[in-house]
């Protein structure tokens, strides 16, 4: 075992400085009783009030939490479907174009997507609102969740769902029953992922929300362009704790998913 | 073929037909059609009153290339193209500049210390994307911590003007797109067996020289993968240099978002868009390559 050079200490030092300064200034400077957001002027936490107040980000954030919910179920659903369609089904017509229409969206630079969508909704007269945004979102976010599966799935053993079958199984049982646990570390963090780029949306959100639905990161954009102001420091801070306890469970849940499916496995054996 | 195997096929390909490919089908149509002062603010548009076929021969006849050649001759547009290409380019060396000393220490640190150090690096980029460039508003501004740190430490006596130039850009891209450059290096340099090293020594390289045949040559597949996962999406970047750029920023993300809601010249935005792709399909093409190259290598 090879010990960390000086080199690595320092550019570890520094790298993981550079990552989390500028979030560790936003949090503290949330806690500011200044409305200027780089002179410090005490402890407060008047800042969190106001949010609380501010009807415009409290309907926003209920958007976005809707449309998060429901675009990531969406994504997860068609996503697990599309890598079944990659991974499994071999040969049909037009595999090329569909893992092409899977793999497309996730290089595709934002305001071309958006762009594309709006365009499409317009030409089917479609009223843009919190429908056309969970459409838009679920999408593309059902190509990152089927990237997640089908890697998951690559290495799945088969034969464990065919002795299912063989023990009288239906095709869909065995599935609910052998297939999905296994591959459902891999589903839920699809979810996870589907979730958070929907929550964090900005461009494909901004081109095909209507007047009446307007998400946080909408809300958060317009305002920012006016300046910084502390109430988007609070509601930042409120957004990277969710977040932070968020992915923190959650890749706990996997670690002890893994373990737990690695003794089932050992026990079968 | 049973029905439960159609469905599974036919049902994520419908929706992305409908949802992908026909939007984009749309933009190239207009991108054909010619800025008019109606709802929706283009023509031509399929008019069916003297029934499908005639519209669709006129439709066909009021299409050309024109706004193509607009975007050729007005160098707005060709500047902004180039700019985007510069500053990708810029953008993803410093990237890698910052990311490559942090993949290699985290494929150094010791073994039980790498989970956390990779929870580490993938914990930014599940917070927000937006909040995370907010953040440097704050810093990068002449009132910023940035300029209160160097003017407090004497290094500088007047403030240095960061945010809205092309260096805001940088800074925010290098901080937005750090773990997409660090985690495809660390996969490769995590494999570097030790003892290659120690055999390079023996063979009377020099500790530099079996770093960089040796380390820097394992690392290559990584560096490469890396770099186009931040050089494909930084090229159509629209939040960063809108946040943190200046009006002298031009990025094609920018100006297309531009020309759709402010200009409102739909034929245009969907041009530009059409072209901002076939740049694209470059690198995407030569990512795709090397990817199946490593597949291959690996098997």
């Amino acid at each position: 075992m090879r010990k960390l050079s000086w080199f690595n200490v320092v550019s570890l030092t520094f790298g993981f400085a550079f990552l989390y300064i500028p979030m560790v200034i936003l949090v503290v400077y949330s806690f500011n009783e200044s409305k200027l957001v780089t002179v410090w002027a005490g402890f407060s936490t008047k800042w969190y009030g106001e949010l609380m107040q501010n009807e415009a980000f409290l309907d926003a954030a209920w958007v976005t939490l809707k449309v998060a919910v429901i675009s990531s179920t969406i994504a997860t659903v068609l996503g697990t479907m599309a890598a079944f369609v990659l991974v499994r089904s071999g040969r049909f017509f037009g595999r090329t174009l569909f893992s092409g229409m899977i793999y497309a969206p996730l290089v595709m630079p934002e305001v071309i997507t958006g762009l594309s969508l709006l365009l499409l909704f317009i030409a089917i007269g479609m009223d843009r609102g919190v429908m056309t945004i969970v459409l838009a979102h679920g999408t593309f976010s059902m190509c990152y969740v089927s990237v997640v599966v089908s890697s998951r799935m690559a290495t799945f053993d088969e034969s464990l769902e065919e002795a299912a079958m063989d023990l009288g199984c239906t095709g869909w049982d065995a599935f609910k029953s052998v297939t999905l646990p296994i591959i459902s570390p891999a589903v839920i963090s699809g979810w996870l992922l589907a979730f958070t780029l929907s929550l964090d949306d900005l461009v494909i959100a901004s081109f095909t929300a209507g007047p009446s639905a307007t998400t946080l990161p909408i809300k958060i954009f317009s305002s920012v362009r006016l300046g910084v102001s502390p109430e988007i420091n609070a509601l930042s801070t409120i957004i990277i704790a969710l977040v932070a306890i968020g992915v923190i469970t959650a890749s706990i849940a996997s670690k002890r998913a893994i373990v737990r499916q690695r003794r089932d496995e050992q026990v079968a054996r | 073929m049973n029905f439960s195997r159609k469905a599974l096929i036919g049902i994520p390909y419908v929706w992305l037909l409908v949802l992908f490919l026909v939007p984009f089908l749309i933009v190239f149509k207009i991108s054909l059609s010619d800025y008019a002062i109606s709802i929706p603010p283009y023509t031509p548009t399929l008019d069916t009153t003297n029934g499908w076929w005639a519209g669709i021969r006129e439709l066909w006849a009021g299409w050309d290339f024109e706004n193509f050649v607009f975007l050729t001759q007005d160098d707005l547009y060709w500047k902004a193209y180039l700019s985007s290409l510069k500053i990708a380019v810029i953008a993803t060396l410093l990237t890698l500049l910052v990311g490559f000393p942090i993949a290699y220490g985290m494929a150094s640190a010791p073994p039980e210390w790498r989970t956390s150090l990779l929870m580490l690096v993938i914990l930014p980029f599940w917070t927000s994307f937006l909040i995370r460039v907010y953040a440097w508003i704050g810093i990068l501004s002449n009132e910023g911590f940035l300029n209160q740190f160097l003017m407090w430490t004497g290094i500088t006596s007047e403030p240095l003007v960061i945010l809205n130039t092309d260096w805001a850009v940088y800074i925010g891209i290098v901080y937005t797109y750090l773990p997409f450059m660090v985690l495809p290096i660390y996969s490769s340099l995590e494999k570097l067996d030790e003892s290659l090293i120690e055999a390079a020594l023996d063979l009377g390289c020099t500790r530099i020289g079996a770093f960089w045949s040796v380390t820097i040559h394992l690392a290559k597949p990584g560096v490469i993968a890396g770099s186009f996962l931040v050089f494909i999406p930084t090229l159509g970047e629209f939040v960063i240099p809108s946040l943190l750029g200046g009006s002298k920023t031009l990025m094609i993300g920018k100006v297309l978002w531009e020309e759709f809601f402010s200009n409102r010249d739909w034929p245009v935005a969907a041009a530009v868009a059409v072209i901002l792709l076939m740049i694209l399909i470059v690198p995407i093409v030569l990512f795709q390559q090397n990817q199946q190259k490593q597949r291959e290598a690996a098997k």
